[in-house]
């Protein structure tokens, strides 16, 4: 009888076990199915209308001394990527010191998008003053692909990090571990949103919205991967450096005329 | 307009980690504090707990089954979450959540099973209906509780409570991990911090102990253990003092090396976090317990019964503050500085109705306590101090 017993309650045990676990595959294959695809339109290793990610390898420089902080590139680069409000994929930061000054003023009024007010309270007898426009380093360690807890931010072949919008769950830890603060939880799409050099463009062989939008040239996107790219001559022939590079992310964003108070 | 101090970048003006991400941890914490008590008779056989062992396995157990729900609120795509345990990516820290959640559950449940395993069969035989039925399910068909069979059953959970300790350690350490992980964060990047975490749960954890114990003897009108006080006394005692030397010593040697993160650090605490880590974190929710307590262990032969419950509950009430202070300045005021590290952004204060807030908050936090009253019902935890209570009035009777 307690066999019996026992044997019809293990039966019933094991069909619930059995109806719930074919319950949770059914629902998770169409939505694995769905991020299968997402991840190979998002990171394409294959050709994709003639793109290929492994035949590039990207690089990015400012030139601070050429930059007027005008505020075009944030204005371009919000439009093109439909940033919303008081969040940013791209800004423009000013720096000011006079003789005696401790620390230099730093403001960067609404990321920058109007540009800059002439004149800053508190701030007399400037001495030095410069702009320094800010995006995604698109590191070669990148501390916030390294904290996804399931690849959701990723590196793409050609060294740009991309976020699966699919994939990603909006749990704001690669926003916690950027060093850079370029990386927000996007308030329309709950997930994870951040700079990807115009991605969507780049691919087809276009130039990022920010560096056609700057009219003193300051920033430049180029192919490591292409010989013939001039940005290559400039990164072996000038002095320049990339932001906090004691925290070894190994940025591939390079600042002609960086200076020490910039982070 | 926010206001901030100096410069901060334009995308570090929003919190992105809520008061969700707050009592997460908070959560958690209880979780490991309540299992280490019930380990502590379990485990390290200390007699004077047995009071309070099966009640506490049994709050670890509530607390744990809410531990993810502030976790599901705050994602931004919930449904999306249970990647983390399908297809975890293993250089990330959060990817060993699944497996540390899992596994502590899964030791949990087979150790309350085992320490209620004579109690369900009982109820089983002396229930009928719908009850009968459940008790019956929970069971798992063994009804063998002949004097061997227990024997074994203690034997298999001192093993369980034993391995149930790292793991609820490390469930709870990795919550430090997460943030002590963040070489971004001046604040977080700190390799005492998951050692903070896991001495500052066991506070919680033995706090909340204590007050629910009290609490639940005096309305069920049983007799409150003195020996069992003072011995969670004598414990909570001494994790405070690790704990708060340890909170200490992470900002201590901070602003010794002169390092550049004290810099910004400094201006933290002694701005916005003045009232919640100078005041509550360290005077009201430390030195004042420290002081309590002291009196408790160091006195407990001139001090009578009541005194002794009071200033226990007391200082249990505040460390329970204390420890919820700590979680807020980690992760709240850890926003609050800007990666540019010149400037802080404003202090944060959670809304009341919003879907992170205040309310959201309470309400999860009371889910435990609604499970442990259903647990009651089912399984009575306080059966030995019926029989303590029963025996007090035993003997107190023929003397009146």
């Amino acid at each position: 009888m307690k066999t019996a017993n026992r044997r019809h309650f293990l039966k019933s045990f094991l069909g619930l076990a059995a109806t719930a676990i074919s319950t949770a595959v059914i629902s998770v294959i169409p939505g694995f199915a769905r991020r299968c695809q997402a991840v190979t339109a998002a990171a394409p290793a294959r050709d994709l209308a003639g793109y290929n990610s492994r035949r590039h390898l990207y690089s990015y420089i400012i030139d601070l001394h050429k930059c007027i902080g005008c505020g075009s590139c944030v204005q371009a680069c919000n439009r093109e990527n439909d940033v919303p409000p008081d969040f940013f994929r791209t800004w423009v930061e000013r720096y000011q010191s006079g003789p005696g000054s401790e620390k230099a003023h730093i403001d960067s009024p609404d990321g920058s998008l109007y540009g800059f007010p002439a004149a800053t309270a508190g701030v007399t007898g400037v001495t030095k003053a410069y702009f320094v426009p800010k995006m995604c380093n698109q590191c070669s360690e990148p501390p916030c692909v390294q904290v996804c807890p399931f690849g959701a931010s990723y590196k793409s072949p050609d060294g740009v990090m991309l976020v699966d919008r699919d994939r990603c769950m909006g749990c704001g830890y690669c926003v916690q571990a950027c060093p850079y603060a370029a990386r927000w939880i996007n308030p329309l799409t709950h997930v994870a949103d951040k700079c990807t050099w115009c991605y969507h463009r780049i691919s087809k062989g276009l130039q990022p919205a920010c560096v056609l939008a700057c009219p003193t040239l300051t920033r430049r996107l180029g192919d490591l991967r292409d010989p013939y790219d001039p940005i290559n001559k400039t990164l072996e022939e000038e002095r320049m450096g990339v932001l906090q590079p004691h925290l070894l992310t190994k940025p591939k964003c390079y600042y002609i005329g960086l200076d020490k108070e910039i982070r | 307009m926010m206001e901030t101090i100096g410069y901060v970048f334009p995308n570090d003006l929003h919190i992105t980690w809520s008061l969700m991400i707050v009592i997460y941890p908070y959560i958690t914490g209880l979780v490991a504090g309540a299992f280490v008590v019930s380990s502590f008779y379990h485990v390290f056989g200390i007699r004077q707990l047995r009071p309070v062992a099966r009640f506490s396995l049994i709050a670890s157990l509530a607390f744990l089954l809410v531990a993810t729900w502030p976790l599901l609120n705050h994602l931004g795509h919930p449904l999306k979450g249970v990647n983390v345990i399908l297809t975890p990516l293993f250089e990330s820290a959060m990817a060993g959540f699944g497996f540390l959640y899992t596994g502590y559950l899964f030791i949990l449940l087979l150790e309350v099973w085992l320490v209620f395993r004579k109690d369900i069969i009982v109820y089983a035989k002396r229930t009928r209906g719908w009850r009968q039925r459940f008790y019956r399910i929970l069971s798992l068909g063994v009804y063998d509780i002949s004097e061997e069979a227990l024997q074994t059953d203690r034997k298999v959970t001192t093993f369980l409570a034993a391995i149930g300790i790292p793991s609820a350690l490390m469930l709870h350490g990795y919550v430090g991990f997460l943030f002590g992980g963040i070489k971004a964060n001046p604040y977080w990047s700190n390799p005492l911090m998951p050692i903070i975490f896991i001495f500052s749960a066991v506070v919680s954890g033995i706090a909340a102990i204590i007050i629910l114990y009290q609490v639940i003897m005096k309305l069920k009108g049983f007799v409150i253990d003195r020996a069992c006080i003072d011995t969670l006394c004598a414990w909570l005692w001494l994790f405070l003092i690790v704990t708060v030397s340890l909170e200490l010593l992470a900002e201590i040697s901070l602003a010794y090396a002169k390092a550049e993160d004290w810099e910004i650090v400094h201006q933290l605490l002694q701005g916005p976090l003045k009232f919640s880590y100078l005041g509550l974190q360290m005077v009201m929710g430390a030195l004042v317990p420290f002081i309590l307590l002291g009196f408790i262990v160091l006195m407990k032969r001139s001090m009578g019964d009541k005194v002794t419950n009071t200033l226990s509950f007391t200082a249990a009430g505040l460390l329970l503050i204390q420890v919820f202070s700590m979680r807020w300045n980690v992760v709240i005021g850890g926003q609050m500085i800007s990666k540019s590290l010149s400037g802080l952004r404003e202090l944060y204060v959670p809304g009341m109705f919003e879907k992170e807030g205040v309310v959201a908050a309470a309400l999860i936090m009371v889910v435990p306590f609604i499970i442990l009253l259903l647990a009651e019902k089912f399984f009575p935890m306080f059966k030995f101090s019926e029989e303590q209570t029963r025996e007090f009035q035993d003997s107190s009777a023929p003397g009146d």
